[in-house]
């Protein structure tokens, strides 16, 4: 069927060329099937919605186990190594594989949230997490219940006011591992004291004043500042009528920064003279200053509570082994072990007594064993439902990212 | 040997000899077809998917995939002024970036060509930073500017800044922070231009009368276009989508949030997936028709 091209070369080089633009059927085959290809393999990522179950637990015949933390939240000796994790292996032949993977509640969820919706491994059988991106976990079906029968020592020692939080009654999902106290601290050089959130607002704290960027620790206080009962029922209009307080003294100025981690970067090099923030960081900040350079205090208001929790994902195949790391936290002496290094608090009864034995002075610490007194002045932000959760951070977000 | 200058130009242009279709150079192309639809096609067409999902009327906060172009329409009506802010702070980045980084390229390219040894240190210096994380770098900007930093206590000391008003969390820092952190990317492409300038054609402009300034004008600037051309392209590009400088956790504030920022917030804070897609899909639009309308009006097409 092949002719001889024509001897002009200019029409030679035309058909030539009309000859190479040919869509044969070959390339069409092959056109389609790389679309199709990269179109199977973007819809994977597009999430659906379906009923999830719990992975089947394969704990005895796997001794391992992965735990997600965050940094600067476990014992740690000069080595580097975990002594009550050490102990734990010891003791139960299980191999820990300790993750500093948590560094942010959301980027976390953002990282784990497609292989979650559908119900895989997401490379940790245990993670600890705040308690409202545990709720959003529970009410997302992400978790798997916690069997009672191998937590004797939380059933027994977990602290009366952590067992029926709002959004998980009971403890079915989740248990505490350390928490903190949102509260108010100041430079005790350059600034005299500060006492409650309204202070913050002084015309001497203009420009110099910190918030930190999670909703419910800088909106809560304002909130309780506002006498407002964060734990409870409140309404929208109360929700509002703090964050117009904060919204007045971000677009005054009076608020210098809204910042997350990096709040004590600003403390440091002061840029603010007074913020409100977390308590564990300050015990730290003062030990690399060398002595007490800022005052951490519960706002006369009254200060935030909040707590990370163990909890266990959907799909996770060694959730036994996972209990019985969480039941060994849950020993006094181990949980007075961790809290003495990390400096949060911790939902251990009887931890302070083993505590005392080690280190009295650290155990009168009210940041790190607060009695009733203490913990009267402090609420949990209550579970937020996934509509408010999303109009209230709507709302929050839209300040945070000036207009 | 004055003709080898325009060497360059004759062979430009020759027509491209017809290249043979030839099954070797497909298979070769595979591995790149490959890449690209794995990593660029993909995920842009999941991008697009989702810019589009509205919300699931069952369960709150998920979405579902359909046809809900209001996404766009809404994305635009409550974002636009960071919007705006993204291309005025990305524009003078560059502006300043190209009155900074000209001049260097120039001095490295030109003035040291008789120094080899020279030239190479200050290309090294140039490129230097880079074997610093960019975040450290910037980091390290803040605390510079910090109120006990050395740049607010020198300006303080002189009275022309009252004490402890901030430099930090300004335009002025963020734009800062962008030329500082993309005016290698500006220097690099003019240096190339520039090293392989004939000197003997700056010699003829002398020769012709031109002042320094017209030969300047008429001989290196059109010679050296096409560098400053991808200079600016590549410095305006990632500094319009940049999320770093203007951080609140870096040089940022609240009132000085670029659209980056708005498309961070929306993924992982506010679980907003189609808006953010739906962002990013408008960023990417904004930036190739500025740059195709830069092309053509440069009317460089060929130096891409």
């Amino acid at each position: 069927m092949t002719r001889p091209l024509p001897e002009d070369p200019m029409i030679r080089s035309l058909i030539a060329q009309a000859k190479r633009a040919q869509l044969t059927r070959r390339t069409m085959l092959a056109g389609t099937g790389a679309g199709a290809t990269a179109l199977a393999l973007a819809a994977c990522t597009t999430g659906g919605s379906t009923e999830l179950n719990p992975a089947e637990d394969n704990s005895a015949n796997d001794p391992t186990l992965n735990w997600a933390n965050w940094p600067f939240y476990i014992d740690e000796d000069d080595e580097g190594n975990y002594p009550t994790l050490l102990a734990f292996q010891e003791r139960t032949g299980i191999e820990v594989n300790y993750l500093i993977d948590v560094d942010d509640n959301n980027s976390y969820f953002a990282k784990v949230r497609d292989q979650l919706a559908l119900g895989q491994d997401i490379g940790a059988d245990t993670v600890c997490l705040t308690d409202w991106m545990v709720n959003r976990w529970i009410q997302l079906g992400y978790t798997q219940e916690l069997n009672k029968a191998n937590l004797p020592n939380a059933e027994a020692n977990l602290v009366e006011g952590l067992r029926n939080p709002q959004f998980d009654p009971g403890r079915v999902h989740s248990l505490p591992w350390q928490g903190g106290f949102a509260g108010i601290c100041y430079n005790t050089e350059e600034t005299t004291e500060v006492r409650s959130i309204s202070d913050l607002w002084r015309p001497d704290l203009a420009g110099r004043v910190g918030v930190l960027s999670e909703m419910r620790d800088t909106i809560g206080v304002i909130m309780l500042e506002n006498g407002v009962d964060i734990s409870g029922d409140f309404t929208a209009d109360e929700f509002n009528a703090a964050l117009d307080i904060f919204r007045e003294q971000v677009e005054s100025g009076q608020v210098r920064n809204v910042r997350g981690n990096a709040y004590t970067e600003d403390l440091v090099n002061g840029d603010t003279l007074a913020a409100i923030c977390w308590s564990g960081d300050i015990t730290l900040l003062n030990l690399e200053a060398g002595y007490e350079k800022w005052k951490f205090l519960l706002p006369e208001g009254g200060a935030t509570l909040w707590n990370d929790n163990f909890l266990i994902p959907i799909g996770s195949t060694r959730k036994a082994n996972a209990e019985k790391l969480i039941d060994y936290y849950y020993e006094p002496e181990v949980a007075a072990e961790v809290a003495l290094w990390v400096n949060y608090i911790t939902p251990v009864n009887g931890a302070k007594e083993a505590a005392l034995a080690l280190d009295p002075e650290v155990a009168e610490n009210q940041l790190i064993f607060p009695n009733e007194e203490t913990l009267a002045n402090a609420r949990i932000f209550r579970g937020l439902t996934a509509q408010e959760e999303n109009e209230y951070q709507a709302a929050f977000q839209a300040i945070l990212l000036g207009a | 040997m004055a003709f080898t200058a325009f060497a360059g130009t004759a062979t430009a242009v020759a027509e491209p000899a017809p290249r043979r279709r030839s099954p070797i150079a497909l298979l070769l192309l595979l591995p790149g077809i490959f890449y690209l639809i794995l990593f660029f096609v993909t995920p842009l067409i999941s991008l697009v998917i989702t810019s589009l999902q509205a919300p699931d009327p069952l369960i709150f906060g998920q979405y579902v995939n359909a046809f809900n172009w209001q996404n766009y329409v809404a994305v635009l009506e409550q974002y636009w002024p960071q919007a705006i802010r993204s291309a005025g702070y990305a524009a003078l980045a560059t502006l300043f970036a190209l009155l900074i980084g000209f001049p260097l390229a120039y001095f490295i390219g030109i003035t040291l060509r008789p120094f080899p040894l020279l030239q190479s240190l200050a290309l090294v210096l140039v490129i230097a930073p880079f074997f610093i994380s960019f975040l450290l770098r910037t980091l390290a900007w803040k605390q510079i500017f910090s109120v006990e930093g050395p740049v607010a206590g020198i300006l303080s000391s002189l009275g022309a800044l009252p004490p402890g008003v901030s430099i930090t969390g300004t335009t002025f820092s963020v734009v800062f922070g962008l030329t500082y952190n993309f005016i290698p990317f500006m220097v690099l492409p003019i240096y190339a231009t520039l090293v392989s300038l004939d000197l003997r054609l700056l010699e003829a402009g002398n020769d012709l009368y031109g002042s320094p300034a017209t030969t300047f004008r008429t001989v290196t600037l059109p010679l050296s276009a096409a560098g400053v051309m991808s200079g600016t392209l590549l410095t305006f590009i990632p500094a319009a989508g940049d999320y770093i400088n203007a951080s609140r956790e870096f040089l940022g504030a609240t009132d000085t949030t670029m659209i980056g920022n708005v498309i961070e917030a929306n993924f992982l804070v506010l679980q907003n997936f189609p808006a953010a897609a739906a962002l990013s899909l408008i960023l990417m639009a904004f930036i190739l028709v500025l740059v195709a309308a830069y092309v053509k009006r440069s009317g460089t097409e060929d130096l891409l």
